[in-house]
């Protein structure tokens, strides 16, 4: 077991839900709760994959695939801001819609692509760091560098910019941006739609990148819930989204890798090759989640912090509060 | 990602002293403004103008329409009919932001402020400048040097629900001010504040017009509009009753009369009764707010029977945390004693049952369930009970008969029982809850901001049902703002300043300035010396 | 002014109908045939006898879970588990025969009893966990739900092809008899029309289940507190009303519902635990119970709608087709609900009165 090998596999699944789970972020921020990303995933997964396999472009592929995600997120958007419906019904109906649009447009397509991936190569100097460098920067995919940069940069765009303050007023207290001029239906379409994009993204990410092929709805396989989870567990920060994102990364591969070796540490492997305590294995991610979850919501109610307060409220003009 | 290009460049005004009189405010003109709302007209043909340099009253009682018109010169609604002529041309705000770039700026009676960002954030949100990187080191300078030059004292780096709320309409009042406000339009700002802190604010917007701006003072208020006004213009019922009248020689009656076409608001009949058990017992209560501040620092008070205790306190000093721990909705620390037994930190359903009704601050989001019926909303306290509770069922035969009871003698205006709560006005909803509340016939009461916002026909609804129940025994706690109320009230009167008792005196007895004095902590509150930020938020 | 009566199921039908074509028109789109499909689904599912009952065998699980949802959602928890308590219902009632916990030879209906009550504990228990996680911590009941959904069927995974498995294949071994739900096709002898029917004794059980649904949240103590969380915690709380407590109830007894669900599966069905037995009938019936406006009695027609969807969609290519239309149909479910909120919006507050909202004017 290779150890810096499994976690260098980890950072490039990570990288599918940090961009899930930022493009929540961002979403949320804004005071829309979106619970659609396992559909925009997929759509964006499947999109992405079609458009790469019939034009031999991996680039139009992602292209494609944000673009599906953002135009699909617009329909949440639609309902839950202008018809002020109920965001987390919307974003269920989303899911639904998502998956199985998903699946008829997948109908048919190959299984596993020899299609043209998106290059992947390893970052000079930086790649020569002991431990590290072997893991971060090594023979990755190009979207994980991407990655690596869209966490600091939406950090500087929401906490140290213009938009970022009146985006984070639009998501606390929308009646305060409203009376200074700031349009709190446009700003929570704006971030809607990058949400919607980077779901998408990720669902590229997935066909493109670091998976390729498209499997049905096992594609994502549940990973839009776990980055919805991740962004409670992030409270909202990027940072600690991308953390959490890694982290889980790194288990899921080492409950794959586990599973290899006939002995772990001189004592026979209980989850060798198919035994039935695999199971458990296969458990371990989503309990951790449940873990991650317990512990975002405690500190959050230990420091009174939390959710952007007029999360999953619909804003009226003149209304004070609910 | 910048919004609409109408640049609102905020360094036109920033360090202007009194002393500067270079600009004068536009003189702003309103006629024959038309606004109407769902089964209402809320201004109805209204003329109104204000000269350049002035402070120009806008008077009248809960619904007049005083502040429809003000939200429609400031750009959040559009009048159906009517024009607005800034310096003799006509304009149309779509937004508020056309109304801040033709010089206008209103500070809300509820303030529009994000709790978990600085002042200084607070005040740069919706403006052009900085185009994109945010440097707070800067702007915490020139909105602190902004606030000094007309005498604001707020700290630009705090957080605002670090904030009083007498800080946070400092805030609301720089927000206006950078963006080059010189027409300022105030609605109900002295609600929230205590006497001195009038004052301060008075002396503010005096020096404000000395500079050459001019001011919209909106209130319901007699004293407080013959005390700051230039002239005063009367609303009633969406139509203008007095226009543009000198202040100077006019009196109360005068204005009452032309508020509500009568000249005294309100007469109560108190009649004296001799004094009963204590009800309530508070032994030294401590409490924390929704922040882990505390809120409330060792309470001592008692009630009793057949008599009203008003509290008076300025908004943030303990009193909303008071009622909660009473009702059961917050911890605390001490002794909270209702006919001898102590119920303090016990469930919410046990006060019920040892007679303890809560008429809540919050009428929509605590007191009543919005989309459920007249009917479910009136058997709150009573369904674990008989008539309309049976084991584990509910009679709602019982509960129907109860409720078209409730609904008839306490006038609560609806198509039927079975209309979802939140269709009805205010006043209505105010009724609704004294309805449940009192039918409960409970031993203690406690009304917090029983009136705030309701129109006199329901002020004097609630007042006559308070009496009744104090005459009928009742002991009852009545926290409000207005002193006003209070001091019509009360029998006695507790003034509240961060967390503690202050003092408590007879009604008879009481004076408003001594009252004033404790509200804002005794000598503390002088001019130049600012009350410490309390703890529990607003 | 209120909305009239008839506007509501009107609206309903109407967006029932959008969500149709619409469909229709991305299955032409993507090659399909629209009227085809629908014919299709139509005779699959009414088309005989046979087909009837073969849908209302399909309805009986989603009857249940609907309740189940209807209920939590009836509160504002958003209980997306249906899926994993209703796998968790199974396995209780599976390790009653399997284990076993009752003698063999016991009596079937004491067996099924017992199973009954084995699939309700099952789910109850998966239910809680949720459950407590929410109303000890705070934790988004949504997320959780759906995490343990993924445990759960991993945890049938393993017993399917571990400790119980049948020659390593995905299932256990064939429950004896006394474990089988009674099916119509037993009374063949008696009425020979019912011969080849498998409606089984889980559709009289989802029936009462209904009753009792409705009895609870219209006409109970219970069902008034659950009503008034539901719309306004805050007030809920004002009036007395213990929300953690209330929480751990309605999670226990939805998962109960769903755990019920389960073991109708196993006990009248397939009549042994085996992997991925479900369709999905704990998402679906987060749409039932939307489309039955989360009332108890409504759950069960709507169910049937889509029990028939369910058994046509087996079928029908490209197989995401029926996912598609229930989330096709939920929106136009929301946009219609938007509309009638609306139209009633419009006219807010009553005439005599002025708007109360402005904060004083």
């Amino acid at each position: 077991m290779d150890l810096q090998l499994i976690m260098a596999a980890g950072i490039a699944v990570g990288t599918i839900l940090l961009f899930a789970a930022v493009g929540e972020i961002l979403a949320e921020r804004s005071g829309v709760l979106n619970l659609g990303v396992e559909g925009m995933m997929l759509i964006g997964a499947v999109v992405g994959y079609a458009t790469a396999v019939s034009t031999g472009n991996a680039w139009l592929g992602v292209v494609s695939a944000m673009l599906a995600g953002g135009l699909l997120s617009l329909l949440h958007a639609i309902i839950t801001i202008t018809f002020r419906a109920d965001q987390v019904v919307s974003g269920l109906a989303l899911t639904f819609l998502g998956t199985g649009l998903a699946a008829v447009l997948g109908e048919g397509l190959s299984k596993a692509g020899a299609i043209s991936l998106l290059p992947r190569f390893s970052i000079p100097v930086l790649s020569e760091v002991p431990v590290l460098g072997r893991i971060a920067f090594t023979e990755q995919s190009i979207l994980v560098y991407v990655g690596y940069l869209l966490v600091p940069a939406t950090w500087y765009w929401i906490n140290r910019t213009r938009p970022g303050l009146h985006l984070r007023a639009v998501g606390e207290e929308p009646a305060a941006a409203d009376a200074l001029g700031v349009s709190v239906y446009a700003t929570r379409y704006r971030y809607v739609f990058v949400g919607g994009m980077l779901s998408g993204l990720a669902g590229a990410t997935i066909t493109l990148a670091v998976q390729p092929g498209w499997f049905g709805a096992l594609t994502v396989n549940g990973r839009g819930w776990i980055a919805i989870g991740l962004v409670i567990f992030a409270q909202w920060s990027p940072f600690r989204a991308a953390a959490g994102a890694y982290l889980f990364g790194a288990v899921v591969q080492l409950t794959l890798a586990m599973q290899l070796p006939p002995t772990i540490l001189g004592l026979a492997n209980p989850f060798y090759e198919y035994h039935p305590n695999t199971f458990f294995l296969e458990m371990l991610p989503y309990t951790l989640v449940l873990v991650a979850l317990v512990l975002g919501s405690r500190e959050a109610m230990r420091k009174r912090i939390g959710a952007p307060a007029a999360l999953g409220i619909p804003y009226v003009r003149g209304e004070r509060g609910r | 990602m910048s919004d609409a290009p109408s640049g609102i460049d905020a360094h036109q005004v920033s360090g202007q002293g009194p002393t500067d009189v270079a600009m004068l405010a536009p003189s702003v003109e309103l006629r024959g403004i038309v606004k109407r709302f769902p089964g209402v007209v809320a201004n109805d043909g209204v003329d109104f103008t204000l000269a350049a340099g002035e402070v120009h009253a806008l008077l009248g009682e809960n619904g007049a329409g005083k502040s429809t018109l003000m939200n429609i010169l400031d750009g959040m609604y559009q009048p159906d009919a009517g024009e607005i002529l800034i310096d003799g041309r006509p304009v149309a705000f779509r937004s508020p932001r056309d109304a801040i770039a033709a010089g206008l700026g209103m500070v809300h009676q509820h303030f529009t402020l994000v709790a978990s960002m600085t002042v200084t954030e607070n005040v740069l949100i919706g403006l052009d400048r900085p185009r994109f990187r945010l440097d707070m080191g800067r702007y915490d300078a020139e909105i602190g040097r902004l606030a000094e030059a007309h005498g604001l004292r707020v700290d630009p780096s705090a957080k605002v629900w670090q904030l009083s709320v007498g800080e946070r309409q400092r805030v609301e009042i720089l927000k206006v001010l950078y963006r080059g406000a010189h027409v300022l339009i105030m609605d109900e700002p002295t609600a929230v504040l205590a006497p001195q802190e009038i004052d301060d604010l008075f002396r503010t917007l005096r020096s404000m017009t000395a500079a050459g701006r001019s001011i919209v003072f909106i209130s319901h208020k007699l004293g407080e509009v013959l005390s700051i006004a230039d002239r005063v213009t009367v609303m009633r019922r969406g139509k203008v009753t007095a226009e543009g009248l000198p202040a100077a020689g006019m009196t109360k009656p005068e204005l009452a009369q032309r508020m509500v076409g009568r000249e005294v608001l309100e007469s109560l009949e108190r009649t004296w009764l001799p004094p009963g058990d204590v009800v309530l017992s508070l032994e030294n209560v401590e409490a924390e707010g929704d922040k882990g501040v505390p809120a409330l620092r060792g309470v001592n008070l008692q009630v009793r029977s057949g008599e009203i205790v008003g509290i008076a306190a300025v908004a943030g000093n303990g009193q909303s945390e008071l009622a909660e721990v009473i009702s059961g909705l917050r911890a605390c620390r001490g002794r909270v004693m209702v006919g001898g037994e102590d119920i303090a930190n016990r469930p919410v359903r046990k006060a019920i049952q040892r007679g303890v009704a809560h008429v809540p601050e919050d009428r929509t989001g605590v007191g009543t369930a919005p989309n459920l019926s007249l009917v479910d909303n009136l058997i709150m306290k009573r369904y674990r009970s008989k008539p309309i509770g049976r084991g584990w069922s509910i009679d709602m035969g019982a509960a129907r008969a109860a409720a078209t009871e409730l609904k008839d003698s306490y006038e609560i205006a609806a198509p039927s029982i079975e209309t979802q709560a939140r269709l009805l006005s205010g006043g209505n909803i105010q009724r609704l809850i004294l309805a449940r509340e009192i039918e409960s016939a409970p031993r203690l009461m406690i009304a917090v901001q029983p009136t705030r916002g309701l129109d006199v026909g329901a002020v004097e609804s609630a007042h006559r049902l308070l009496m009744e129940r104090r005459t009928a025994g009742a002991a009852i706690l009545l926290i409000s703002e207005d002193l006003d109320e209070i001091l019509a009230l009360s029998d006695r009167i507790a003034v509240l300043y961060e967390g503690r008792v202050a003092g408590i005196t007879d009604a008879a007895d009481a004076d408003v300035t001594t009252i004033g004095l404790q509200m804002t902590g005794g000598s503390g509150a002088e001019h130049g010396q600012e009350p410490a930020a309390t703890g529990g938020v607003a | 002014m209120e909305a009239p009566r008839w506007l509501s199921p009107t609206l309903t039908a109407g967006a029932l109908l959008v969500a149709l074509v619409i469909s229709g028109v991305i299955l032409a789109v993507v090659g399909a045939d629209p009227i085809r499909v629908y014919v299709h689904i139509l005779n699959s599912s009414l088309g005989s006898v046979g087909s009837i009952s073969d849908t209302l065998v399909k309805s009986t699980p989603l009857i249940l879970t609907g309740l189940a949802c209807a209920l939590a959602f009836r509160m504002r928890l958003w209980n997306i588990g249906a899926e994993g308590q209703l796998l968790l219902g199974a396995w209780a009632a599976s390790a009653v025969v399997l284990v076993p916990l009752v003698p063999v030879g016991t009596p079937g209906v004491i067996v099924l009893t017992v199973m009954l009550v084995a699939g309700f504990l099952g789910g109850a228990a998966w239910g809680l966990i949720p459950g407590v996680l929410r109303a000890k911590f705070g934790v988004n009941e949504i997320i959780a739900t759906l995490m343990l959904n993924s445990i759960a069927f991993a945890w049938i995974q393993y017993w399917v092809f571990g400790p119980w498995t049948e020659g390593g294949f995905q299932m256990t071994r064939q429950f004896p008899v006394e474990a089988w739900l009674p099916r119509l096709s037993d009374l063949a002898d008696a009425f020979p029309w019912a011969r080849g029917l498998t409606v089984h004794g889980g559709f009289l059980i989802a029936l009462v289940a209904a009753v009792v649904v409705w009895l609870i949240v219209e006409r109970s103590a219970w069902g008034y507190e659950i009503r008034l969380i539901g719309d306004n915690p805050r007030a809920a709380k004002y009036a007395g009303i213990r929300i953690a407590r209330n929480i751990l109830l309605v999670f226990a007894v939805s998962g109960g519902l769903a755990g019920i669900a389960g073991m109708a599966e196993v006990a009248g069905v397939v009549h042994r635990l085996q992997d991925n037995f479900s369709p999905g009938y704990g998402y679906t019936a987060i749409i039932v119970a939307y489309l039955a406006k989360f009332h108890p009695l409504r759950v069960v027609p709507v169910a049937i709608l889509f029990g028939a969807l369910i058994l046509a969609g087996r079928e029908i290519q490209p197989s995401g087709v029926p996912a598609m239309i229930q989330g096709i149909i939920l929106f136009c479910l929301i946009a219609s609900e938007v509309f009638l909120r609306f139209r009633v919006g419009i006219v807010r507050r009553l005439p005599a009165t002025t708007p109360a909202r402005a904060g004083g004017e």
